[in-house]
């Protein structure tokens, strides 16, 4: 279950940020309910912190909704 | 809008720095609430804690005018910040003072306190 839900994520993630140059989450309790994502994609470029955060909350919607993450921690970075 | 939903806005609205967290700054309940105060705290920020965990309805009107899933939320000057992440980023960058000079002037250290707000009951400690 625990891989599961980091999958699920990364391949959210995935979907929303085709173009990322890196793109991780990790576990990082190894509970399989506190992560840390860390995304570089072109879409952050020109984008204030919040609206890049915002898009990574919006690619996680879902599971952030339904208690699959219990704690979030984003990092974002353009690719310039 | 629910009343609820009018008092976290207002008290948004009101207070210079507003933080929505798990807990108060007295007995912080959760590492990223934790992480915003201190941020907020590094810059010297006045900072109106409101508790979300008396009442799930809380965060739930909050998120659903903030757009913003997660706790905490931090907001300066009726505007949201960002979560833990943002306000810690932009603490150690030295944004956030500058962010906070910018919304509340240059002596916003001035009236660095810290208060608790309840939006349930409308209280002020």
């Amino acid at each position: 279950m625990r891989v599961v839900a980091a999958e699920r994520l990364e391949s959210l993630l995935r979907d929303a940020f085709p173009d990322a140059s890196e793109l991780r989450v990790d576990d990082r309790t190894g509970g399989g309910d506190h992560f840390q994502v860390t995304v570089a994609s072109p879409r952050f470029e020109g984008l204030s912190l919040l609206d890049q955060h915002r898009l990574v909350n919006e690619a996680l919607a879902e599971p952030l909704r339904d208690g699959t993450i219990h704690e979030l921690r984003i990092k974002t970075r353009g690719t310039e | 809008m629910s009343d609820l939903a009018a008092r976290i806005k207002q008290v948004i609205e009101d207070e210079p720095v507003t933080l929505f967290m798990k807990g108060t700054p007295q007995f912080v309940m959760c590492g990223n609430s934790g992480r915003a105060l201190e941020a907020l705290r590094a810059a010297g920020a006045p900072v109106t804690a409101v508790d979300i965990l008396p009442d799930p309805q809380i965060r739930q009107e909050l998120s659903q005018l903030s757009g913003w899933p997660t706790i905490p939320q931090v907001f300066v000057g009726g505007e949201l910040v960002g979560g833990a992440d943002i306000t810690q980023e932009l603490s150690e960058s030295g944004e956030l003072e500058k962010l906070l000079a910018e919304k509340l002037g240059g002596g916003y250290r001035d009236a660095a306190e810290e208060h608790v707000v309840d939006v349930l009951g409308g209280t002020r400690a």
